[in-house]
């Protein structure tokens, strides 16, 4: 007869896959049911924790809009032209106005007399935030009559109550209000004395705006919608500028709050991104230990005459449906928490968040959720290509199941380019977030080398001699169907992840908080003449009060920049200094050292003058950057008459959140000693009342000193960065809560490896304690190993995100560290233990029967 | 008559560390159409590879084996499967049903997979035939061991093959139900013409097929 080479093609269904795929899954419902738990919760943290990111940031947003009370903030010491005042008002419709001016009030109900900063305020400002008062409605009320708001503590001092007056240059005003809290000004020099505010209109009647008083005039608007602030926007902001008005609007005031808002911005995002990688390391897991099982399926199926591909497509199938149900549970689970938790947990939330339903957050989390699993499933699946027929009948032939060739590569790629995508839609950066998921990939890269090499290891080293339960469990660890690397890297990952979210939540925590703690200054005292410095040090300790910090302050006047003086740069239109520059008072200090408030960024500090050396000074980062100065650059200033040529030798970073005495300028010891100077104390004072004695006290003794009391701005602010802290903690723990189960399901889903060793075991008359020792002893290596392997990384990536991103040195915490360990290692111990419990305690056929 | 499996110088090596080992060599033979054969020989004469090897399980190093006229050899994996669709018949000494199917499900999988319609009520009378008429519903794991073959059995010929490979078919069961496995797998032999190459240890039933091969050390030392 003839030979063939070729055969009659078979007609395969299209549809059997399909049927099969259905027929598969009725007796694999508890593994499938695991595959739908992991998808479900990496999906439903992500969309709770996407749709709860957009939901703080705009809250938050929102909060920061105190911060200044409105959208702009035009300020100046001149009222703002009319024809600057139409082009915003074109913009920007609702406007307030204000003026401000230092003045002394006077208190006929008690005779007392006290400078103030007196606040003349006109429409609805503040826009954001409030003026807080008692009682409430105080705030809105005074500008209606010949009416007065007044700082409470100034109220106390001068026991004074609502309903008595107060006399602001020659008009009497009813207080209406004690003042509690005003949105605005976090910097010291602002608020010099306490505040009264009067209505705008009765302002004239005061009689105090005359020629040459020192006056700020403030525009407050609110931008009508959507305001294009690149073009027309932009134009005005610097034409304004250069007639001397400044401008501020929320985006300056939040950078100028310090690094809190874009840490959790950044730390949102990292969050958001960790909990869908829980999610695709979950899926990955599982679909893993789920084709390993079907090796022996698809082998008799080929030998049945079933096509390689068509092994793929039963369990795609599976992968894809199954991935649809989780995904779609997991983006209901997510809305349903983004929705109903708020409610739930109301009472402990600070921030009011409006949650939404939101079609679009499901259904992305259903199409993200499909992908993932069917992405993160095929590198395993596409292995079952390669199952021999063979295998049916001989059971010892590729006992790894799943070996890695082009096609597998091929779909790694397709993951890595997945991820990248994902990646940038999280951060908008396409080089950044290249690096991340390479730097992600070489991280599982790594975790799976660890575990190669543990099991390589204790292969070579484990010795006979020890315990046989202890040799067996560690003999799991490296025999065919061990799972080293496999839970190594699933709980390596989960660990890292949760390691750096809770080692950046505690430094970013850390960071917000200073200006909470108890002992931050909010009372400075100005203008102590030298005389007057100890006695005034004496009376604060006789009250009680923390001596916090004593400065002596120098004042002088910038008259040339690298020999140009105000008329040279003013002539030289290629020079851009502004006027305000030369025009301004320079309060200066002189130390021997930086303090903790400053960072020396660039140049070298000198904390000592030597007579006949050049006199090098230190200047403010950011006014250095302002002006475009350089180390070196020469600046002469005018100490009260007295020429002092400088240069500048560095440059310093002040650190905003630290209520100090920072200075733009830094002299060092050894020559301004003598120049006439005042000086500065601070202190911190706990309750109003004793502010007020204390006050009462000072203004008495010493009639020149000026005493600033923050109390009333500090709160605003701190309001604020409470309010990031939580949100940092309660992101990091519910990103933590979905790590914990993410784990648990992987180790969860081992139990399939190991269950016909151990029946047999049980089998061959292994007794329950030594069952129990075995699994133990497997358990505890390979959660004390993923474990510490994480740590390992969680430090690595900790170190690494504190150096680029966040701006800080990190520092493990080993306390901290043994705790994670102990947790993730008692944890993969237990669960192990719970999921071999039936092979203990039923008949090894009916476990067997079971688990097929 | 003529031959459905010619196997011709047939050699497998493996490679075991640096060294190289032959489980075959060259082994020749050749089994007419509507014959029963058995392959028999001591543990690790190379039984079960010749058989793998025979059924287009598994690929020689050297020589070559023609089932049904086709070159087993230049076929690729998917043209094999599709072969063994069309021709080949398996039951295996582990029975290896899908545990995931019922009887019925697991006898219809050959038929399925080709597309055949209306195929339950076919693999219904094969169940019937193998004496398990009322377990269509029930899953392997819901069955003994002498049923879970006997609907190996059904599933082997449900799409009507021309060779039917039997791996040690009686090798994980008692003497009195291997010997109604193996009447019932002859009986249904004879009724359908199929060819039948049984690889075992059991000499009785090596005996009750028309030709005896018998193996050592990778080679033939009986025929």
């Amino acid at each position: 007869m003839d030979k063939r080479t070729t055969i009659q093609p078979t007609k395969y269904s299209k549809t059997w896959p399909l049927k099969m795929a259905w027929r598969d899954s009725r007796k694999s419902k508890g593994k499938l049911l695991l595959f739908i738990l992991s998808i479900s919760l990496g999906i439903a943290a992500m969309v709770g924790i996407t749709s709860f990111r957009e939901n703080l940031l705009a809250e938050i947003d929102d909060q920061a809009k105190s911060l200044l009370g409105a959208d702009v903030e035009v300020r100046g010491n001149q009222p703002l032209p009319d024809s600057l005042m139409m082009a915003f008002y074109e913009l920007a419709p609702e406007v307030s106005r204000e003026v401000y001016f230092a003045s002394m009030v006077y208190f006929p109900s008690t005779d007392g007399t006290r400078l103030a900063q007196v606040r003349a305020l006109s429409g609805k400002y503040p826009y954001y935030g409030e003026i807080e008062t008692e009682p409430a409605e105080a705030s809105r009320e005074f500008q209606n009559g010949m009416s007065a708001l007044v700082d409470e503590k100034l109220m106390i001092q001068y026991n004074v109550s609502i309903g008595d007056s107060v006399k602001v240059g020659e008009q009497r005003f009813k207080i209406i209000g004690r003042l509690q809290k005003m949105p605005g000004q976090t910097d010291i020099g602002a608020t010099a004395a306490p505040v009264v505010y009067i209505p705008y209109n009765k302002l004239d009647q005061t009689d105090l705006l005359k020629k040459g008083s020192r006056v700020n005039y403030l525009n407050y608007f609110l931008f009508s919608d959507k305001v294009d602030t690149t073009g027309k926007w932009s134009k005005l902001v610097s034409l304004a500028d250069k007639k001397g008005y400044s401008i501020d609007d929320i985006e300056e005031r939040k950078e100028d709050t310090g690094r809190a808002f874009r840490d959790l911005t950044n730390f949102l995002e990292l969050v958001a991104f960790t909990a869908l990688l829980l999610g695709c390391i979950g899926v990955a897991s599982s679909m893993y230990v789920y084709t390993k099982e079907k090796v022996g399926i698809v082998a008799t199926l080929r030998c049945l005459g079933m096509k390689s591909g068509q092994a793929i497509s039963i369990f795609l199938i599976q992968v894809g449906i199954f991935g649809f149900i989780g995904s779609a549970i997991g983006s209901l689970i997510g809305v349903g928490l983004h929705v109903y938790l708020p409610v739930l947990v109301s009472e402990f939330i600070p921030v009011d968040l409006e949650p939404t339903f939101s079609w679009l957050a499901i259904s992305s989390g259903i199409a993200i959720g499909v992908v993932v699993s069917v992405l993160f499933a095929l590198i395993s699946l596409v292995s079952l290509r390669k199952v021999s027929p063979l295998q049916a009948i001989r059971a010892d032939l590729g006992q790894s199941g799943v070996r890695f060739d082009k096609v597998q590569i091929l779909v790694g790629f397709i993951i890595f380019l997945f991820l990248w995508l994902l990646v940038y839609l999280q951060i908008n950066h396409w080089l950044d977030a290249g690096i991340f998921t390479v730097g992600l990939l070489l991280t599982i890269f790594i975790l799976g080398l660890i575990g190669r090499g543990l099991a390589l290891l204790i292969k070579k080293i484990i010795p006979d001699s020890i315990p046989y339960v202890w040799r067996q469990g560690l003999s799991n660890l490296y025999r065919p169907h061990n799972q080293t690397s496999l839970l190594v890297t699933t709980l390596g990952l989960g660990t890292a992840f949760i390691g750096t979210l809770l080692f950046m939540q505690d430094l970013l925590v850390d960071r917000v908080s200073i200006t909470g703690e108890d002992d931050r200054p909010n009372t400075v005292l100005f203008d102590i003449q030298t005389p007057q410095k100890e006695e005034l040090k004496q009376l604060t300790l006789d009250y009680d009060l923390p001596v916090l910090q004593e400065v002596p302050i120098v004042t002088m006047r910038l008259e040339e920049i690298n020999g140009v003086s105000k008329n040279g740069a003013l002539a030289d239109t290629t020079i851009n200094i502004r006027d305000w520059v030369y025009d301004r008072e320079y309060r200066v200090t002189y130390r021997d050292s930086l303090i903790d408030s400053e960072t020396l960024k660039e140049g070298k500090w000198t904390g000592h003058y030597e007579p006949g050396d050049s006199l090098f000074v230190s200047i403010s980062s950011g006014f250095a950057e302002s002006l475009e100065l350089e180390i070196g650059d020469e600046l002469l200033f005018n100490v009260q008459g007295a020429l002092v040529k400088t240069y500048i030798g560095s440059f310093r970073e002040i650190d905003w959140r630290r209520v100090q005495t920072n200075f733009l300028v830094l002299f060092p010891e050894g020559i301004l000693e003598r120049a006439p100077q005042f000086h500065v104390l601070i202190t911190r004072i706990q309750n109003n009342e004793l502010s007020a004695r204390y006050q009462q006290a000072v203004v008495r003794s010493y009639p020149n000193v000026s005493i600033i009391d923050l109390e009333l701005i500090l709160k605003t602010l701190e309001d604020i960065l409470g309010k990031i802290a939580f949100v940092i903690r309660f992101m990091a723990f519910f990103s933590i809560g979905t790590g914990v189960i993410m784990l648990i399901s992987s180790i969860v889903l081992s139990r399939f490896q190991r269950m016909r060793e151990n029946v047999l075991l049980r089998t061959l008359g292994a007794s329950s304690k030594k069952l129990w020792k075995i699994i133990f002893a497997e358990y505890f290596f390979l959660g004390g190993l993923g474990a510490l392997s994480g740590l390992l990384i969680a430090t690595i990536i900790t170190t690494l995100l504190g150096k680029f991103v966040f701006e800080f040195v990190f520092v493990p915490d080993f306390t901290q560290m043994i705790w994670v360990t102990l947790a993730v290692t008692s944890m993969t111990v237990l669960i192990g233990l719970v999921n071999s419990r039936d092979v203990i305690r039923q008949s090894p056929l009916e476990v067997l029967r079971k688990e097929i | 008559m003529s031959a459905i499996l010619e196997v011709s110088e047939l050699s497998k090596t493996f490679k075991s560390g640096t060294r190289e080992i032959t489980v075959l060599d060259k082994i020749s033979f050749q089994l007419e159409a509507g014959k029963t054969m058995s392959i028999i020989g001591p543990s690790g004469s190379g039984k079960t590879t010749l058989l793998g090897l025979c059924a287009g399980l598994d690929r020689a190093s050297n020589g070559s084996v023609s089932l049904d006229s086709v070159v087993l050899n230049k076929l690729s994996e998917d043209d094999l499967a599709q072969l063994r669709n069309q021709e080949v018949g398996f039951i295996f000494q582990n029975f290896q049903l899908i545990p995931t199917l019922t009887a019925l499900e697991n006898v219809m999988v050959p038929l399925e997979l080709r597309g055949e319609k209306n195929i339950a009520s076919f693999a219904k009378e094969l169940l019937s035939r193998v004496g398990l008429g009322d377990r269509y519903d029930h899953y392997p794991s819901q069955l003994s061991g002498g049923e879970q073959q006997r609907v190996a059995i059904a599933r082997a010929f449900a799409n009507r093959p021309k060779i039917l490979f039997a791996d040690e078919p009686t090798g994980n069961l008692d003497e009195e139900t291997s010997n109604s496995i193996e009447s019932l797998l002859f009986e249904i032999n004879k009724e359908q013409g199929t060819t039948l190459v049984i690889v075992t240890h059991d000499d009785a039933l090596a005996h009750k097929t028309d030709t005896i091969l018998k193996l050592k050390g990778g080679k033939i030392v009986q025929s």
